[in-house]
């Protein structure tokens, strides 16, 4: 009897995976006529702009780009990959309300990677298997290089917004819009250095995460240049990221006159309330991680007063390119814009750029696209949210100024 | 006559086994020449037998030896690194496969060895102890992982649980495990094929196991220790015995999972607790003690998330509301009741169209 049952058992769950196998086709026709309509809809929209002032013959026989976006959607960092995804939809219905790249529309997809490299090549398979010509993402590092890996393999023009770890523009497919981890360490030493803030640096990293002990290495070796001397190393991990009065302490007897925190702005938030409690007012210095602090709920903001970082984006920036991107992104999706999104938001007007400058159309193979967008990158130049007069080199690295800011009376200032 | 029913007990038992991950790996093959399989369903082949290397594996320590172990992501952990280690110290210098099967051998005997070290002191304990302190172990490991820095150069390795800097690289050197980042650049080596051969060894392993005298003692221990202590078996040597093959098997998962990936690194969502918890789903949800029924549930639940990407945002729910019900059809006892009737009817059907 039980042998029965089992076999039973067995010949659903086969037939169930079997099933599965099956309809995977089909749940991606799924997303493609979900991603259709929505589509369609911005295309209606377009369409009667068009009809307003002129019709363009190539927008007639239907050819779409298709931009895929991939980021953590679920789980703990969630709010990097939505606003990833959320900038990056914000861009493409813009582009094609305003008559698409070279002509033609843009269909827009993302997909889920939890943070989680496995996850992230699946989910890149799947926009690949939508029809994707191009990358946006992926959001955080690590998944960043597995998929890199895969596009490369694939051909295929990848731009990551906010991938900041050497290893994930190392494809020659692979371009970013943020700073990579050592460039931001050693920006970070070089103003502190230029500008004589401090010659006693502590500073407080999280070991356990990528980007922040990527900046630190390197502000740790650029800082010997420009005469810093580090007088505390403290690290914490993730698990450990409530309590940082041990780490303030060791540098307050240090001596330290600046600390240096190269990581996110909730455990800075931390941070800076601890120090306050012990009654101690060093300067501290953040990266473009720390942009959102003023944003962070029950943090007395005062205490953030005098903050310096150095971030490419700042939500309160008074130009209008910021402004109106903050506007519609407030109203589409509510909370304020995050670096995140400007940086995803400025990758899709930079393939915009691109693709205009190669002269290339949606009928052309991924391949094809990839090897034009590669040539093209290297000539364009961008002014997007996150820096003026961006250029790129072969190594898909940007070429932008990091903007320095100051918090003072609550609100970001920039510092020259 | 004996041979008969040996030979039956076989294609019944084991031999069903076999034949449904050979079937399956047919029918893949045919669709990938006949490009009939979609990138996504491409991509997953590696991860299936992955994870359905562990679910047997475990299976093995929850479900033949009876004790639970939360930490089995740990060893897959440790036989990724070191797996993956061997592969980049190697990379260039050996053929890509022949380097995986190296790794591989390494993988499962460092996984081996912590198995050992770790089951002397722990496998004392019992129940619910045990399982906290296999929980323990498995961040344990995590945490050591992602503190280590390991580099070469021109004077050999180095070492430090510091900083990158600390490594004090010369000219030319480059840093192999790098803290947090982990390992990257490790050669993509893993198939499909060497991932099916790779299961089709871990349930001849274990299978075998199972049905040996060895395998008799470790669930006689399971089912009654005291009666089995009284014949004279070893507890701690079949115990540990079990642990250790199991974590040995684990240790080739993590090899296979590395060499998948250019990336590997101990985060908390590919090593972590969540990992072990969902390799236990899959040995739960299969059936504890039955191998075949882990392979299944570890394919039926890896592809789920995936195939429902459909869905966007109700993904995760779907999934989560997916797999109650499959708890519910698979172990509650009104829903084996109701199995069994619609069994007893299909069978009093036949009958009476045999009549």
């Amino acid at each position: 009897m039980k042998r029965k049952i089992l076999s039973l058992t067995l010949a659903a769950a086969v037939a169930a995976s079997l099933a599965a196998c099956g309809s995977s086709g089909s749940t991606s026709t799924t997303t493609a006529a979900a991603a259709d309509t929505t589509a369609a809809g911005g295309e209606t929209e377009a369409a009667a702009e068009e009809g307003a002032a002129e019709t363009e013959a190539p927008a007639a026989d239907g050819a779409t780009w298709k931009i895929g976006a991939i980021g953590p959607l679920t789980g703990g960092t969630a709010i990097y990959g939505q606003a990833v995804v959320n900038g990056a939809e914000l861009a493409v219905n813009e582009i094609n309300a305003a008559g698409g790249i070279n002509g033609y529309q843009i269909e827009y997809n993302s997909a889920d990677d939890e943070n989680d490299a496995e996850k992230a090549v699946n989910a890149y398979n799947s926009l690949k298997d939508w029809g994707m010509q191009m990358l946006v993402g992926t959001t955080t590092s690590n998944p960043c290089i597995a998929v890199a890996d895969k596009t490369m393999a694939d051909n295929m023009f990848q731009i990551t917004p906010s991938g900041s770890a050497v290893e994930c523009a190392a494809n020659p497919n692979v371009f970013r819009v943020c700073f990579a981890d050592p460039d931001q360490g050693a920006a970070s030493a070089q103003y502190i250095g230029e500008h004589k803030l401090a010659t006693k640096v502590a500073v407080i990293y999280d070991s356990s995460d990528v980007y922040s002990s990527g900046i630190y290495t390197k502000f740790a070796q650029e800082a010997e240049n420009q005469g810093l001397e580090i007088v505390a190393a403290e690290a914490f991990t993730a698990d450990s990221n409530k309590d940082f009065t041990t780490q303030l302490q060791k540098a307050k007897d240090a001596g330290a006159e600046l600390v240096f925190l190269p990581f996110y702005y909730t455990e800075a938030s931390l941070v800076l309330t601890q120090a306050d409690a012990m009654g101690w007012k060093p300067m501290f210095f953040g990266c473009d991680g720390m942009d959102g602090i003023l944003g962070v709920e029950n943090f007395d903001t005062s205490l953030a007063e005098g903050l310096m970082l150095l971030t490419p984006f700042a939500a309160d920036a008074t130009d209008d390119l910021t402004v109106s991107f903050v506007t519609s992104y407030e109203e589409q999706y509510g909370g304020t814009p995050n670096q995140f999104a400007a940086d995803s938001y400025d990758a899709v007007y930079i393939i915009k750029a691109a693709l205009e400058d190669a002269g290339a159309t949606p009928d052309m193979s991924v391949s094809d696209l990839c090897e034009a967008l590669k040539t093209s990158m290297l000539n364009i130049k961008v002014d997007g949210l996150t820096g003026s007069g961006m250029t790129w080199n072969e190594a898909g690295e940007p070429n932008k100024a990091p903007k320095a800011v100051k918090i003072e009376n609550g609100v970001y200032t920039a510092m020259e | 006559m004996k041979m008969a029913k040996a030979k039956k007990n076989f294609w019944q038992g084991s031999g069903l086994t076999y034949g449904m991950v050979i079937l399956a790996y047919i029918l893949v093959e045919i669709a990938l020449k006949t490009d009939h399989m979609s990138s996504l369903m491409e991509g997953l082949l590696v991860p299936l037998c992955t994870y359905s290397i562990l679910a047997v594996s475990l299976n093995l320590v929850v479900g033949i030896s009876g004790e639970l172990s939360l930490g089995h992501a740990g060893f897959m952990c440790v036989g990724a690194f070191s797996g993956a280690l061997f592969s980049k110290i190697m990379k260039g210098s050996i053929d890509p496969t022949v380097s995986l099967v190296i790794a591989i051998l390494i993988g499962a005997a460092v996984a081996a060895v912590f198995g050992i070290l770790i089951g002397i002191p722990v496998l004392r304990l019992r129940g619910d102890y045990l399982a906290i302190v296999t929980l323990a172990f498995g961040e344990i490991i995590k945490n050591i992982i992602n503190a280590i820095y390991l580099g070469r150069d021109v004077n050999g390795f180095h070492f430090s649980m510091k900083s990158e800097i600390e490594l004090g690289l010369g000219e030319g050197g480059e840093t192999l495990i790098k803290g947090a980042q982990g390992i990257t650049g490790t050669p993509q080596a893993s198939t499909f094929t060497i991932g099916v051969i790779l299961l089709l060894i871990t349930l001849f392993i274990v299978m075998n196991l199972v049905n040996s005298r060895t395998g008799r003692a470790i669930m006689a221990i399971r089912d009654n220790r005291i009666a089995a202590e009284s014949i004279g078996l070893n507890v701690t040597k079949y115990k540990l015995l079990a642990f250790s093959v199991s974590a040995a098997l684990a240790g080739v998962a993590g090899v296979l999972y590395a060499h998948n990936l250019t990336t590997l690194a101990a985060l908390p969502k590919n090593f972590g607790y969540n990992q072990s918890i969902m390799i236990l789903v899959f040995v739960v949800l299969g059936g504890i003690g039955n191998i075949r029924g882990s392979v299944i549930a570890a394919v039926v639940l890896t592809l789920l998330p995936e195939l429902l990407r459909g869905l966007n945002n109700y993904r995760m729910l779907i999934y989560a509301i997916v797999l109650i019900a499959l708890m519910l059809f698979n172990s509650s006892p009104k829903a084996i009741e109701m199995r069994e009737r619609a069994a007893e009817w299909f069978k009093k059907k036949r009958q009476a169209k045999e009549a």
